[in-house]
């Protein structure tokens, strides 16, 4: 009995030791962990990055702690285990703006980077809606990589004329044409699974509401009841009595495939279908494939971005501040986003090294008023994000303006939007 | 007796380990999520270092049945109802006739069992996706007819957005005590059939319930300020197929090895009596192995209420037609921040799980006592 308590004592102590010489060990390495859902499409960008980190700091070993899934679903899921067990990564890939704010910024987790946009002179070079965006009047909270636009409309110029039509400007012109597109037996506007619905409403909605209501949304001001919200609605209504019916069992490229194939017309999308039709349908800009800003919505730029930020208790903090300094550069961001498919955040990128759209993109994103997206994080917390998810379930099952407004309202007032 | 003791002893010691760790890691953290689903913790600064958590009572369990907002959750509760339902009733049914065939000694039986049971090996993820593709909309399936010339099918597997089976989920509490009755009725009448003297109990409890509610149902209280309809959404049946195949050729197996057990002497018998094949299942070979449905039975119940990647696979987050209950809580947990809720939906699943698995053990643990 004896010798099997001392057996037994001795082995559970021999277990603690490697464990906690195991910790102890992690804490000295010069490391740095980062955690991202870049896998698969987007590898390549976020592997052009680490190899200008390893080129810069050769002493520092970078592990890429990569969960996959698309928007990050499940990597989110993985970071929240991670975090409340007092385990951060040294630093997470987020989307910037109220995603971050509301989970990580409100819980007092993050880091306020404001000392290093200083030191970098990064106020002066994002553009100043961006900072105001991804800011609190608390401070900074994370670096910007990358900027998508989401309110395109994309077509293929041969199919449309020989349909005899012009890609629409406003909704107006949308919905006349729409019936005679249906009458030749193709789909007006083709539509993907729950959040392409979520991402075509915010479209719809800033045409509705237009840029300033549309923030003021936001901001707490407008009610998601109001005539105007219900207005928003009603057309997005509209609008989708010319969508395909099985919208439900169909991804974004395959809602996408439809355009191409002719099937359909037009399709809504972020600018992240430039790189699919370029690279993987290899259509060529301006001329295989046109795009837009989405009817009604010229002149806005709804903004999603990727971002990176400084977690507190983050173990190598010296090496997540290094890389956080190379993700905002100019170097950096050049050498990311051509292969991402997006464009820099920073007003003076090298457009050369950029494709066709990119060079329109980058164009408008210095010249229109900069809108945040609903469907990518940008304008409500992630309890909002979730729970607008199901009121478009509810909206696209019954198809009720006004119960979807008073659901958006009650969701909002839930959440504390604007508050 | 000192050898005795000393063994208890070292039993005791070698289960210790395994007692502590089932019972923090395990039990205690049922016990857990429990308090957790009775407080407030959700929201903004749900992940702060020290969240703020109020206990709330049972709110958030009444307000995933009556709130204004959780008709989603309520939509995917039905949903997993049927969907348990109608893999029982699949999955059973299709083993259960592929056991017999097999039974029969075909030629290239092992050949066979394995092919039905290969299903079996694959991940739900790799099933979910294969069927997505089957079940696309203008692919797979759809397209067989056009290969004889005919028209190609029209049906919408997973994308349908029609609902059948409807009812009013304002009138729940009515509903509920019809199906209180209706049980009620029926262990009433199979005890009836045992010739058990507390038939009679059971019958009348059941016929005066199903009166009154007859008679005073409208003076329930409405769960609902307004009308709220559910039912089973056709987009469900591709998952439900898909399930059903997988799962047949396990049952298939469980029938196969209870079918094997019966001795030969009695099928001979039963041959020589003049029993045809169909009557030698029906009244001896499938009531032999009755404690093989019932295990079949708990063990689909308890998968199909846990089903969750197969769903995600093949229909994704956020389909509120053919969402489940388990998808949910991922959402609302790990997304939404709103981990109260969150636990009352686990806790919701887990109490739905016990209803089946409870009845299972108490029957398990008195047919030993009544052996030993």
């Amino acid at each position: 009995m004896k010798k099997l308590t001392l057996l037994l004592t001795s082995a559970l102590a021999a277990l603690g030791l490697t464990l906690g010489a195991s910790a102890y060990a992690a804490d000295q390495k010069n490391e740095l962990e980062i955690f991202s859902w870049w896998a698969g499409d987007e590898g390549p960008a976020l592997e052009a990055l680490i190899k200008l980190y390893n080129e810069k700091y050769p002493d520092t070993k970078l592990i890429n702690a990569t969960v996959t899934g698309g928007s990050g679903v499940n990597a989110k899921a993985v970071l929240k285990t991670r975090m409340l067990g007092g385990e951060p990564p040294d630093s997470f890939q987020v989307h910037a703006g109220q995603e971050l704010i509301g989970t990580w910024v409100k819980s007092d987790r993050m880091e306020d980077l404001t000392p290093l946009f200083d030191e970098q002179g990064w106020k002066d070079i994002f553009p100043e809606g961006l900072v105001s965006l991804i800011g609190t009047d608390k401070g900074i909270w994370s670096v910007p990589v990358n900027i998508h636009r989401s309110n395109d409309i994309w077509f293929i110029p041969k199919n449309l004329e020989k349909w005899g039509i012009e890609a629409p400007k406003t909704w107006d012109e949308f919905l006349a044409v729409a019936p005679k597109l249906k009458e030749q037996g193709v789909v007006p506007l083709s539509m993907g699974q729950n959040w392409t619905a979520n991402h075509l409403w915010e479209s719809v909605a800033l045409a509705s509401l237009g840029a300033e209501k549309w923030e003021s949304l936001w901001s707490g001001d407008l009610k998601f009841n109001s005539p105007e919200g219900v207005a928003a609605w009603d057309l997005f209504g509209k609008i989708l009595q010319y969508t395909n019916d099985d919208f439900s069992s169909l991804s974004w490229q395959q809602a996408t495939d439809m355009v191409v194939d002719g099937r359909a017309a037009f399709n809504i999308m972020g600018d992240w279908a430039a790189g699919y039709l370029n690279t993987t349908k290899k259509l060529e800009p301006n001329t295989g494939f046109g795009w837009l800003p989405s009817p009604g919505t010229s002149g806005n730029f709804i903004f999603l971005a990727d971002s990176f930020g400084l977690p507190k208790g983050a173990v190598h903090r010296e090496n997540a501040l290094n890389w956080l300094a190379l993700l905002g550069s100019k170097e950096g961001s050049d050498a990311f986003n051509p292969l991402k498919g997006s464009i820099s955040p920073r007003k003076d990128s090298d457009l050369s090294k950029y494709n066709k759209y990119a060079e329109s993109a980058a164009a408008d994103f210095a010249r229109d008023t900069i809108v945040g997206s609903l469907a990518h994080g940008v304008v409500a917390n992630e309890g909002f994000m979730n729970d607008f998810a199901s009121v478009m379930e509810t909206f696209l099952k019954t198809r009720d303006s006004k119960v979807a407004a008073e659901l958006a309202q009650q969701i909002a007032t839930k959440n504390k939007i604007g508050q | 007796m000192r050898t005795v003791s000393k063994d208890r002893i070292l039993a005791g010691v070698t289960l210790l380990p395994s007692i502590l760790l089932v019972g923090i890691f395990v039990y205690g953290f049922i016990g857990n999520t429990f308090w957790t689903s009775l407080t407030d913790w959700g929201g903004v600064g749900a992940l702060s270092e020290n969240p703020e958590k109020n206990y709330v009572g049972f709110y958030n369990y009444k307000d995933l049945f009556v709130g204004f907002l959780s008709s989603g959750f309520r939509q995917d509760l039905v949903n997993a109802i049927f969907y348990s339902v109608f893999l029982l009733i699949g999955a059973i049914g299709v083993g259960l006739f592929i056991a017999i065939l097999l039974d029969n000694k075909p030629k290239a039986e092992g050949f066979f069992r394995t092919v039905f049971l290969y299903p079996m090996s694959l991940s739900f993820i790799v099933t979910g996706t294969i069927w997505r593709w089957l079940l696309a909309p203008s692919g797979g399936v759809n397209v067989l007819p056009t290969y004889v010339g005919a028209e190609p099918f029209n049906f919408r597997w997973l994308s349908s957005t029609q609902s059948i089976l409807q009812f009013d989920w304002q009138n729940i509490l009515s509903f509920a005590f019809n199906v209180i009755s209706i049980v009620l009725i029926v262990i009433g009448l199979w005890l009836l059939g045992k010739r058990s003297k507390h038939a009679a109990k059971w019958l009348v409890a059941g016929i005066v319930i199903g009166i009154l509610v007859y008679l005073f149902g409208d003076m329930l209280p409405k769960a609902l300020i307004m009308e709220e309809k559910h039912g089973f959404n056709l987009a469900t049946t591709g998952i439900i197929l898909a399930t059903i195949w997988q799962y047949s050729g396990y049952t298939m197996a469980l029938y196969l090895a209870g079918f094997t057990g019966i001795s030969q002497d009695l099928r001979d018998a039963a041959m020589l009596d003049g029993a045809s094949t169909f009557n030698y299942y029906r009244h001896i070979a499938i009531p032999l192995i009755q404690p093989i449905t019932i295990s079949a039975i708990i063990i689909l119940s308890h998968i199909s209420l846990k089903m969750f990647d197969l769903i995600f696979a093949m229909t994704g987050p956020d389909n509120g037609q053919t969402g489940h209950p388990a998808l949910n809580m991922y959402l609302t947990t790990f997304r939404a921040n709103d981990f109260a809720r969150g636990a009352a939906i686990a806790m919701l699943l887990f109490f739905l799980a016990a209803l089946f698995i409870i009845p299972y053990l108490i029957s398990s643990y008195r047919n030993k006592d009544e052996r030993a």
